[in-house]
C-alpha cells in the first residue's frame, strides 16, 4: 500500500441488533481500492450479518457506512448496482444451464444481450467450461458450481465484490483455484471482501480483520498480525486472540 | 423493460423444465372437467322409494307406476310394515318413504280426500326439498288423471284454475353442464394462477437463489412483472384449453365474444396472482404458502356462487363477496357465455376485478422486500 489508499468501503460504528442480541457491536473499517480484505471468525461471530448489511441485503441499527460511494441507510440500491455477492449458500438456478445463469444475471445488470454471448463465451474458455455451457447446473460438481457463481458475481464487473464463505466444503486444489481467480479479479482491480474460517487462506489477503461475539478484535496485514502476537500462522494468531477474549 | 424479459425468459424455461408441469397443465382441465361437472349436479335422476302400503289396493299400484313413470324415482322397497320403512331409510336403502292409509282407496272412490305420507331423508336440505316437489308433481299428476276419470270435469263443478306457461331461457333445456362449465373453467384459471404465483417467490427464498436476485439493483414492480406475466399467459392457455374441451365434450353454448372472455380472464388472473405472490412474498416455506392460498381458493370458490346461488347468502355474506373475486368472474363468465352479454353489461363486475387487481398487485409489490 504505497499509494494514498482510496477507501470504497467505510464503516464506523456499525451496529446490527436483533432484539436483545448483539450480531455487530459498534464494527469500525475502512476498505481500500483494489485490495483483498479478508473478514475472519468463527461461526457465529457476525461475518455473515455484517457482510449481509454491506450488501444492503439486511438494514442495520444504526453506524454510518459507506459502499462504493453510497449510503448503506438511504442508497442500498444505488449500492447494488456497483457490487457483486456470492451468498454462503448456493444462489445460482439449479434447474438452469450454466449459459442461461449467466445470461440471467448479466441481464439483470442490464448488460446488453450481445455484451453477455461475447463475455460468457470468454468467460467459460477461461474457466475450461464450455463443455458444460448447456448443462444445468444442479448437475454440476460443487468446486465447478463455486467457481461459476463467484464468474456470476463479478460478471458485470462490480467495483468490489463480496464472498461470503466461496470455499466452504471445496476441495483443496480448487480451493487453490478459487483463490487464483480472486486474485485474477483483484488484479482487475475489483476490491475483494471475503469472509472465511478457514485459517490458512487468510495468508492469501493483503489485510484481515478478526472477528469475535459480534466486534472486531484484531485488523491488520497478515504479516503484522503474526509479528504482533510472534505466531508463525494467522492460525496461531487466531487461537492466541481466541484464548485472550 | 429489457430486465423483465430476462425474466420471463427465466421463468418460463423453468416452468417447463420441470417435468411436472406438462401434466398438470393438460390433465388437470380435461380432469376436472370430466369428473367434476358429470359429479357435481343437483338434478336427482334415481330417487330410492321406499313404499309402505297399508292398503295394497289398485289404486296405491297406480300412484308407484306413477312415481316409476315420472323418472326420477326407483322403488327400492316394498312392505305393509311401517318398521320396514323405517330399517330401509336407517340402512340407507332408501331416500323417501311413502306409507299409503289403509282406507286410501276407500276414501278416493268415496269421493273424499285421501291423504297419504311422505317422509324424506333431509339431511342434505336441498335434496329433501326436490324429492318434496318431484313428489307434489307425481300427485299433482295423478290427481288431474282422478278428475277425469270420475267424470269431475263438468262445466259446473271444475274449481277455477290458473295456469302458468314458461319458458326457460338462456338454458332452455336446462342442462346442468351448461351452467357448470363456465364455473369449471373459472376454478381452473384459479387454481393454476393461485398455486404457480403462491409457491412462485416462496420457492426461491427456500432454495436461496433470492438472494442473488435481491442483491441486484432489479427494480421490485420488475421482479413482480417477471413473475406475473408469464403465469398469466399460462393461465390464459389453460382457459383457452378448458374451454375447447368443453366444447367439444359438452357442447357448452359460446355465445358471446370470445375476446371478451379472455380480456375478463386476464383481469381476474391478475387479481389472483397478485393475490399468491402476496401470500409468497408473506410466507417463509412452500407448505405455508399451500395452506394460506387453499385457505383463501377454498372461501372463495365457496362463496362465489359456483355451487350454491350466491342471492340467497345472508346480507352480510354478499357484502363480503364484493370482495370475492371469483364471484364476479363467475359472474361474467356465464353472462358472457350462456347470455350472450357485452361489455356494457359486465362493466361493473369487470371494473371492481380491475380494482381488485390493482390493489393486489400494489400489496404484492409493496409488501416484496429486498432486505430483511
Amino acid at each position: 500500500m504505497t499509494a494514498p489508499a482510496e477507501a470504497v468501503i467505510t464503516v464506523k460504528d456499525l451496529v446490527k441488533k436483533f432484539g436483545s442480541f448483539t450480531a455487530n457491536d459498534h464494527l469500525s473499517f475502512e476498505v481500500y481500492r483494489g485490495e483483498i480484505f479478508g473478514f475472519l471468525g468463527a461461526n457465529g461471530a457476525g461475518k455473515t450479518t455484517a457482510i449481509r448489511i454491506l450488501c444492503g441485503l439486511s438494514v442495520p441499527t444504526s453506524g454510518y457506512i459507506r459502499v462504493a460511494g453510497f449510503d448503506a441507510f438511504t442508497e442500498a440500491e444505488k449500492i447494488k448496482k456497483h457490487i457483486g455477492y456470492m451468498s454462503q449458500r448456493f444462489s445460482l438456478y439449479e434447474d438452469l444451464t450454466v449459459f442461461e445463469n449467466i445470461r440471467l444475471f448479466g441481464g439483470i445488470y442490464g448488460i446488453s444481450r450481445k455484451a453477455i454471448r461475447e463475455r460468457a463465451e470468454e468467460l467459460l474458455e477461461t474457466l475450461q467450461m464450455q463443455a458444460v455451457r448447456d448443462t444445468l447446473i444442479g448437475r454440476l460438481p460443487l468446486g465447478w458450481r463455486q467457481k461459476l457463481a463467484f464468474s456470476v458475481a463479478v460478471f458485470h464487473r462490480p467495483g468490489i465484490v463480496f464472498l461470503d464463505e466461496p470455499t466452504g466444503g471445496v476441495d483443496p486444489i480448487t480451493r487453490k483455484q478459487f483463490w487464483e481467480m480472486i486474485h485474477a479479479s483483484a488484479a482487475d482491480g475489483i476490491t475483494v471482501f471475503v469472509t472465511t474460517h478457514y485459517m490458512d487462506e487468510a495468508e492469501y489477503c493483503d489485510r484481515i480483520s478478526i472477528m469475535a461475539e459480534g466486534r472486531i478484535i484484531a485488523l491488520d496485514t497478515p504479516a503484522a498480525l503474526k509479528k504482533q502476537y510472534h505466531a508463525s500462522s494467522i492460525n496461531e494468531v487466531f487461537t492466541r486472540i481466541a484464548r485472550n477474549a | 423493460m429489457r430486465t423483465i424479459g430476462f425474466l420471463i425468459q427465466k421463468e418460463f424455461l423453468q416452468i417447463f423444465r420441470n417435468r411436472s408441469m406438462l401434466p398438470i397443465i393438460f390433465a388437470v382441465p380435461v380432469v376436472q372437467l370430466i369428473i367434476i361437472v358429470h359429479a357435481a349436479t343437483f338434478e336427482m335422476k334415481s330417487i330410492r322409494l321406499f313404499v309402505v302400503d297399508h292398503d295394497r289396493s289398485v289404486l296405491t299400484r297406480e300412484v308407484c307406476d306413477k312415481f316409476r313413470g315420472s323418472g326420477f324415482f326407483r322403488i327400492t322397497g316394498y312392505s305393509d310394515l311401517d318398521r320396514d320403512g323405517e330399517q330401509g331409510m336407517k340402512q340407507r336403502e332408501a331416500d323417501a318413504i311413502v306409507v299409503f292409509p289403509a282406507d286410501f282407496e276407500k276414501q278416493v272412490s268415496m269421493g273424499r280426500d285421501a291423504r297419504f305420507q311422505l317422509i324424506v331423508n333431509a339431511i342434505n336440505g336441498s335434496a329433501g326439498g326436490l324429492i318434496h316437489a318431484y313428489t307434489q308433481s307425481v300427485v299433482q299428476d295423478m290427481n288431474h288423471n282422478l278428475r277425469k276419470e270420475s267424470g269431475l270435469i263438468s262445466m259446473e263443478t271444475r274449481p277455477q284454475q290458473i295456469d302458468l306457461t314458461y319458458t326457460f331461457w338462456y338454458n332452455p333445456e336446462l342442462n346442468y353442464q351448461t351452467f357448470m362449465v363456465p364455473g369449471i373453467l373459472v376454478i381452473l384459471v384459479t387454481v393454476i394462477s393461485l398455486l404457480l404465483s403462491g409457491m412462485n417467490i416462496v420457492k426461491e427464498k427456500e432454495i436461496g437463489t433470492i438472494e442473488q436476485v435481491n442483491v441486484s439493483p432489479i427494480r421490485k414492480y420488475q421482479f413482480i412483472a417477471g413473475k406475473l406475466i408469464p403465469t398469466l399467459l399460462i393461465a390464459l392457455f389453460e382457459l383457452a384449453f378448458g374451454l375447447g374441451v368443453g366444447k367439444l365434450l359438452f357442447d357448452i353454448p359460446l355465445e358471446g365474444n370470445l375476446l371478451l372472455v379472455f380480456f375478463a380472464a386476464a383481469v381476474y388472473s391478475c387479481v389472483i396472482l397478485g393475490l399468491g405472490l402476496l401470500v409468497s412474498t408473506m410466507t417463509g416455506t412452500q407448505q405455508q404458502a399451500m395452506f394460506v392460498s387453499f385457505f383463501f381458493m377454498i372461501v372463495f370458490i365457496l362463496m362465489s356462487g359456483l355451487f350454491t346461488a350466491a342471492e340467497n347468502m345472508p346480507d352480510w355474506a354478499q357484502w363480503l363477496n364484493h370482495l370475492n373475486p371469483v364471484a364476479y368472474f363467475i359472474r361474467i363468465i356465464r353472462m358472457v357465455l350462456l347470455k350472450g352479454s357485452g361489455f356494457t353489461d359486465i362493466r361493473p363486475d369487470l371494473f371492481a376485478l380491475a380494482l381488485l387487481a390493482v390493489l393486489s398487485i400494489t400489496l404484492a409489490v409493496r409488501r416484496y422486500r429486498k432486505t430483511v
